[in-house]
This record gives structure tokens, sequence and C-alpha cells, in this order.
């Protein structure tokens, strides 16, 4: 009796777990199939009939391709720095014993919970009493800002799991600290960085908070869209979502595939 | 040299957040107490009516906020729970596939998939607008500019970061616990209510942590989804500075806001007895 319970249970929960599934995607199927719609008039709200005419036009909407180019640079930039500076703090934390560590850690974890609007609106008032012009340069200053924990985070993880036995028999074979860094170190860390690379990458790319606050007349891919929700959403903005998506998920399931053949 | 590794290591780090983090709140406590306006600049008065004046007209919206936020995330632990239950206990060899499925919406922009749902729920769209044309929903039917529209959507942005901790943490439960429990005659529901669920609460604690405080602070659903009558306080801490150029009013909004949230946070890990749920994380 009560296995059958049991059973029936699981299964309802198994039905359940699928529905949120289709819920949270439902979304994105929205996204890619209206990228395919042949629409006639301005609105894009009801279905028309397949085209591939919106990936044809892709760039057509000059501002859009401007804007979305922004935020690919932008993302790149910081990223770049985010990841180096990120993956000295975390070996320093991770490595080493120094004063204000505690501090240290006190500092990256406010980076990664102060709300994205006070961090943004507290670096409009820094910019604002500085007399600072916003531009792209202030968005990659905000950028570096929010993700620069999450590389902190992702490379402490990762070097606290390693032995420290096999640096320091690098350097008692004669490595040079920056040889054992290069040969040893990084390597083993390399993981805990690309995923911190690829973490900071998507939150640059994705960001509209903090954006909205020091862009300037700077505009990135998804202010342009929250600019354009009162005029319509163009179908191209669809495609360019689901491009994104696309690449996104291939580099994901890549990923988890060369992880599996590693181990 | 070697002592001194740590510290060029942490350099940049350290500069980047002294300048960008722990300066601007400075500056933003400094410019919550200026009197002025954007054309003739703003001078240090020492003003703290600007929290009074900007809390009096604007504790309606911040309220709303600390509501909605506390609605999604009820909403979100009512939703979520079940779903890391079941992919912790019964996913199987398919656990890898199901957090995969759960985490694909993030390959979408933010902004995108709010817009993509503000889509799916027009009054006279694909859904809605097909049901209508059925007979099966009156005419006047509609969602959007809603509270359920608002709340909805933001329960819907975060409820990964709910489901995910919560995962974490039942994952880690040893399932020779609850037949433990299960040989000591308790019921299936008592050793859910006695074991799996307090072993579950760093789960939920962390949860709620990273879903209650980001949902408050939002203002992209309020704005896409709310329409005038759903706006919450991060729409009017956007549109002070970055409209009104009110820098003095806004300032004092997002202060208020951030001691609000720690003072709630404070709370609830006081209710909680932080002490336990780290120590049960640690373990």
């Amino acid at each position: 009796m009560s296995t059958r319970g049991t059973r029936l249970g699981d299964r309802l929960l198994h039905i359940y777990t699928w529905i949120i599934i289709v819920w949270l995607s439902s979304p994105i199927a929205v996204m890619i199939l209206f990228g395919f719609n042949d629409k006639k008039s301005k609105s894009n709200t009801s279905w028309q009939g397949f085209t591939l005419r919106w990936y044809a036009e892709l760039f057509d909407i000059s501002d859009l391709t401007v804007a979305l180019r922004n935020s690919l640079v932008i993302a790149a930039v910081s990223t770049v720095i985010t990841v180096v500076i990120g993956t000295m703090l975390g070996l320093a934390l991770g490595r080493h014993r120094f004063r204000g560590k505690g501090l240290t850690n006190f500092l990256v974890f406010a980076a990664i919970s102060t709300p994205e609007l006070v961090m943004g609106a507290s670096l409009l008032s820094l910019f604002v009493s500085g007399n600072v012009p916003r531009d792209a340069n202030t968005i990659i200053v905000a950028h570096v800002l929010f993700s620069v924990s999450f590389v902190v985070v992702t490379v402490r993880a990762r070097i606290v799991t390693l032995d420290p036995s096999l640096e320091e028999a690098a350097r008692d074979l004669g490595a040079t600290a920056w040889g054992t860094f290069r040969q040893v170190t990084l390597p083993s860390i390399l993981p805990g960085v690309m995923a911190g690379a690829m973490l900071s990458f998507a939150l640059s790319i994705d960001d509209y908070v903090v954006t909205s606050f020091v862009n300037g007349s700077t505009v990135t891919f998804p202010l342009w869209i929250v600019g354009a929700v009162k005029t319509g959403i163009p179908p191209q903005v669809n495609v360019m979502g689901t491009l994104i998506f696309g690449i996104g998920v291939l580099i994901a399931i890549g990923n988890a595939v060369a992880a599996r053949r590693r181990t | 040299m070697r002592r001194l590794t740590p510290y060029l290591l942490a350099l940049p780090s350290w500069m980047w957040l002294g300048i960008f983090l722990v300066v601007p709140m400075a500056a933003m406590a400094s410019v919550s107490l200026q009197t002025g306006n954007a054309i003739d600049g703003f001078a240090m008065t020492f003003s703290f009516s600007n929290y009074s004046d900007a809390l009096g007209r604007y504790s309606t919206q911040l309220l709303r906020s600390l509501l909605y936020g506390g609605l999604a995330t009820v909403a979100m632990l009512v939703i979520g729970y079940p779903v890391a239950y079941w992919i912790a206990f019964k996913g199987g060899t398919r656990k890898s596939v199901y957090l995969f499925l759960l985490l694909l919406p993030f390959f979408v922009s933010f902004v995108l998939r709010t817009i993509s749902w503000n889509f799916l729920l027009s009054d006279n769209g694909i859904l809605f607008g097909t049901l209508k044309g059925w007979g099966l929903l009156p005419e006047d039917f509609h969602v959007l500019a809603t509270t359920f529209a608002v709340v909805g959507g933001l329960t819907y942005n975060f409820l990964p970061f709910m489901i995910l901790p919560i995962y974490v943490a039942l994952e880690r439960v040893d399932p020779r616990v609850i037949e433990a429990a299960q040989d000591l005659y308790a019921t299936r529901t008592a050793a859910f209510r006695r074991v799996v669920l307090p072993l579950s609460l760093p789960g939920v604690f962390a949860g709620v942590l990273m879903t209650f405080v980001p949902a408050t602070a939002d203002p992209i659903n309020a704005q896409i989804l709310g329409g005038t009558a759903n706006t919450m306080i991060g729409n009017i801490i956007q549109t002070e500075y970055l409209t009104n150029l009110n820098y003095p009013t806004a300032s004092a909004l997002s202060f208020t806001l951030m001691a609000v949230l720690l003072v709630g946070i404070f709370i609830y890990a006081r209710a909680l007895g932080t002490e336990n749920v780290l120590e049960a994380a640690a373990r």
C-alpha cells in the first residue's frame, strides 16, 4: 500500500518537474518561433507565416547592430580584465596568508551581494561627483566590478582542492616562481578560470540595470531592447537572441562533453 | 619577495573594489545629504530631510517592492522545492540533464526573456488571443499590467536561483539517514518533516538570499510587465537618477533600500538561527 502511494507521488513529481521545465523554456520557444514570423504589419504578436527573411536581414537595423557590437566588445574587454585581476586575487586568497585577508573576503562578498540597482546608483553618484563622462569605459569599469568576485570565488574554490606539494616539487626541481605558475599552477586551475571567464562574459552581455546608470550615450544590446519595447521589438532581436542562445548552448554542451572525456 | 607576493596579487582587485565599490558608496552617502539641482549644481548641506522627503513620497513603492519581492520569494520556494527534491532523490543518472534544462533560460538575456514573457501574456497574443478566439476566455481578460504579472515575472526569472541551492543541499542528504528513520517506524511524511527538511534548510536559506534581494530591487519586470499602477522602487530610483536628475533624492532612496534589505536579511538570519544553518552547511 505504502509503496504504491510512494510510486504515484514520485510519478506526479516527475510530471510536475517537466511542467516547470516547459514553463521556464516557454518564452524561449516564443522568441525562437517569432524570429521566423512573416509579419506584415508593425506588430509582431500574431503568427502570420514562416519566413527566413529576418535571418537574411539580420544586420539591417544599423543601431541594433551597433548595440550588439558594443555589447560583444564590452563583454570581451571586461572579461579579460576580470579574469586577470580575479585570478590573481583568487590565488592570493586560496594559497597565501596575509594581513587583510578577512577584509578582502568581506569585500568580495559585498560585491556579490550588493543589489545591482544600488551598485549602478552609487557608481553614477561617483561619476557625477567627479564629473567623469559616461561612455563604454565606465560600462567596462562597472562590468568588471560586478563580475570580478565570481572569478575570485571559482578560482579560489579550485585552488583549495589542489595539493600544494605539486608546486613545492616543481620549485625543488629548480623551476622559477613564474615557471611553476605557468607549468603547474595555471594548468590545474584552468577549469576554474574558464568557468569564471564564461560567467563574467555572460553577466556582462546580459546586464541591463547597472549599465543603464553608467552608459552615457553608449547603447548595449539589452539597453536597445528595453528602449524598443514601446515602438515594438523587431524580429531581428528574436533572431539575434536565438543565435546567441544557440551558440551558448553549443559551448556548454561542448564543455560538458570535453569534461567527461577528460575524466 | 615571497612575503610580498599575496599583496601584489591582491592589489589590482583591492584597487578596483576600493575605488569603484567603497568610494562610490561614500559618494552616494554624501550626495544623499546635498541640496541643489542639476543646472545650478549641488552643495553639501547635511540635509537629512532628503530621506524623510523621499520616504514620504515613495513609501508606497518601497513597501510594494518588499511585498512583491517577498511574495515572489515564497512562490519560488513553494514551486521550486518539489523540483529540487525530485531531481536530487529521483533524478538518477539524468540529474545533470534536468539541471541543464532548468538552466536553459539563462542562455537568453534576462531582458529578452522578460519581453518574450510579456509577448506570451499579451492581451491578444498567441496564448490569450487564441483562447479568446475559441471563446474560452472573456474578451476583456488580461494579465499584463497586474500585480499577478509582475510577481509571476519575478518568480519566473529568479526560480532557478532558488532551485539550485536547495538541490545542492538535498543532494548531500545521505539516503541511509532516511532509511534509518523509516526503520524506526517514521512515516514517509514524518521522515521528510523531521529529517529531510531540516537538512535542506541551509539550501533554503541560500536560495531565499539569492532571490529575495535581486527580486525586490529589480526594475525590469515591473517596467515591462507591470504598467503604471505597479511601479517598484527600482523604477523610481532609475527615473529620479536618469530622467529627473534628482541625485539627492535618488541617493537617499538607494540607501534606504539597501538598509531595509540588510535589516531584513539580518532578521531573517536571526529567526532561522544562522549559526545552526552555517554549521549544517559546513558539514
